[in-house]
């Protein structure tokens, strides 16, 4: 199979990618450049036409996301850039920051022209203290430049870029929890409306968007919005609420599978080819038990759903919450599904918020359940229960403030519905699949 | 006696004028102290709170509600290692990765060495999922790990 050229990823092996030198010698700034050459409106515009969606697993439109903003404001607007990647499975932002932090910042100054913003702050998850330095050195480089500052490539346009790092929480991700986190405070999100684009940061107008996003603006820019949307899916006639999947994706492929890594393709491969080609198989001609399309909050598909098209519109055919971050976990069948489950409980009840009674609750005894379950003490009657709690937490059924808990219901619902056999053959045995060495780590 | 050392200060002073409200250099200040004193004592918390001009009670808020943050009982070891215990770690092997360094070094996850080396962590997913079983050391992320390749690390430090 032939394999597009990637974009996003094209100066990651360039030696020195993450140097202002490097990254000018290939052709860097000058979108920015073009950008500051058009009206703030014409930016929007390009990026409305190009139908780019944010990465950062809600897939909204982004252009659309920006008009948003109210007409006319005096300001400050702010453009938050959401770099707290934590859903189990991601790791596309950290290569783009680690490798070609440029191509970020170039996004981040596009974007703030666009939507009359003079200040970003990135907000970036503890953990990643490479990215930290990369994008720390290479704001400097542009500070020194004349790139960011008071007079933006002598174009007289003012932006600051601020880095924020946070501290370990996976709720940080969640646009208004990260907010919070951002204003020094406890990350609990905030009930909306009002949405950040009306009240926000420091009680502002406020954009929030991916890094991943601020990669594909670039792009846009540099590109045509023509290029970007001759790449994809575009929408699904049946479905008049898709806007269509443009653009190349940044696919994290890891887990059981020969060649993980984080892969540029289209939008709208299958998960079979994205395993196949491009991760070269699962190891030890083991079969393909179920796969997380794109992040666990996303559930599973089983081996007889490989040839979903992990599109924004795909997964969610087969019962899967949406494309999330399109990071792809491949499970084979020496794993049980119960131990997949339990795990993914586990993670959801240690970073729910506990602002709201259903989520704080429903993920702390998802756990405990699974976790009888798991020790051989299960019952049959313990599958509806976790069906019963995981249908009942959520923004989708109205109870929470925010996705996670959606997130925290998905995997469960598609594990119970996709593998009840599995799991009802466990609860029969009566055995417990507890690692000794789980016991040792007990915490 | 103030806790807050003069350069500590000076670097939370330093971060005013990047924020609209003081209250926005809560993070930052609280990281800068737990590096340098391997933990976050309540004095820090009343000297941070005076400096960004809020009650103590708000910088305890925001403290306690990550659990990055340690008390005196809980004070850190000179390096912190974090096992990744998520779906692509465990499928790796991560939950023995974590196991084998918690009998080796005779720990419980949270716990830290006698020799005050490292304290032992598990971590939610790092981020490094092609680099499975994964490894934090402080903030330098170790991939491909094995329980030999761990061992040699945390020995290293
Ligand atoms: C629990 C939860 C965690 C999230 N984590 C992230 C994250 O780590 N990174 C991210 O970009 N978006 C995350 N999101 C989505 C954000 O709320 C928001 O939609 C996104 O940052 C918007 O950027 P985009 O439009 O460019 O995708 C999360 C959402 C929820 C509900
Ligand atoms: S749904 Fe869960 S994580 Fe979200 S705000 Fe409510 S308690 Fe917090």
């Amino acid at each position: 199979m032939s394999r597009p050229e990637p974009v996003l990823l094209a100066r990651i092996n360039t030696p020195d990618s993450a140097s202002l030198e490097t990254y000018r010698r290939d052709g860097g700034y000058e979108a920015l450049r073009k950008a500051l050459s058009m009206a703030p409106e014409e930016v929007i515009n390009e990026v409305k036409d190009s139908g780019l969606r944010g990465r950062g697993g809600a897939g909204f439109p982004t252009g659309l996301k920006w008009t948003f903003l109210p007409k006319g404001h005096p300001g400050p607007i702010y453009l938050a850039i959401n770099a707290d990647e934590s859903e189990p499975g991601t790791f596309n932002n950290r290569i783009l920051m680690e490798q070609d932090p440029h191509q970020i910042i170039e996004g981040i100054a596009i974007s703030c022209y666009a939507i009359k913003s003079n200040c970003s702050y990135l907000y970036l998850r503890y953990e990643y203290g490479k990215s930290y330095r990369a994008l720390e050195k290479a704001i400097q480089e542009c500070y020194a430049a004349g790139i960011l500052g008071d007079n933006v490539l002598g174009t007289g346009f003012k932006l600051d870029v601020v880095l924020h790092r946070g501290a370990a929480a996976y709720i940080c991700g969640e646009e208004t929890g990260l907010i919070e986190s951002l204003e020094g405070k406890r990350a609990w999100p905030r009930i909306k409306p009002p949405f950040p684009a009306i009240e926000g940061l420091f009680r502002k107008p406020t954009i929030v968007n991916n890094i991943e996003t601020m990669a594909c603006v670039k792009q846009i820019l540099q590109r045509g919005a023509a290029w970007f949307k001759s790449v994809g899916v575009p929408p699904d006639p049946n479905n008049p609420r898709d806007a269509g999947s443009f653009g190349p994706k940044l696919y994290c492929l890891s887990g059981h599978v020969n060649k993980p890594g984080c892969y540029e393709v289209p939008l709208g491969i299958t998960a079979r080819e994205l395993i196949e080609e491009y991760g070269g198989g699962v190891p030890n001609g083991r079969q393909i038990k179920a796969v997380v399309p794109g992040g666990i909050s996303m559930g599973f598909l089983s081996a007889s759903e490989l040839d979903t098209p992990l599109d924004f519109n795909g997964p969610g055919k087969v019962g899967c919450l949406g494309l999330g971050t399109a990071a792809v976990v491949v499970i084979d069948d020496s794993a049980s599904m119960v131990d997949v489950l339990y795990n993914c409980c586990r993670f959801f009840s240690h970073e729910s918020c506990g602002q709201c009674t259903p989520c704080r609750e429903g993920t702390a005894w998802m756990t405990k359940i699974m976790y009888r379950i798991r020790s051989g003490q299960g019952e049959l009657r313990d599958l509806d229960l976790l069906m019963e709690v995981a249908s009942s937490i959520g923004i989708i059924p109205g109870t929470t403030i925010c996705g996670l808990s959606d997130g925290a219901a998905w995997p469960v619902k598609n594990a119970i519905k996709k593998f009840r056999g599995e799991f009802e053959d466990y609860i029969k045995a009566g055995k417990s699949s507890i690692k000794p060495a789980e016991l040792v780590a007990a915490h | 006696m103030a806790v807050l050392s003069e350069s500590i200060r000076e670097r939370i002073k330093a971060l005013y004028s990047k924020y609209p409200t003081r209250q926005a250099i809560t993070l930052p200040a609280l990281h800068m102290v737990q590096d340098e004193m391997r933990y976050v004592p309540l004095e820090a918390v009343k000297e941070i709170a005076e400096l960004l001009e809020l009650h103590p009670a708000e910088v305890h808020d925001t403290l306690s509600f990550y659990g990055f943050f340690k008390d005196e009982a809980h004070k850190l070891g000179k390096h912190r290692v974090w096992v990744c215990r998520s779906i692509s770690c465990v499928l790796r092997g991560g939950e023995e990765l974590l196991a084998h360094l918690c009998e080796k070094y005779h720990v419980h996850p949270g716990q830290q060495t006698a020799d005050g080396k490292m304290t032992l962590e598990f971590a939610e997913c790092l981020g490094a999922c092609e680099g499975a079983p994964c490894i934090l050391v402080d903030d330098n992320c170790e991939m491909n790990m094995t329980p030999e390749s761990a061992e040699a690390l945390v020995d290293k430090l």
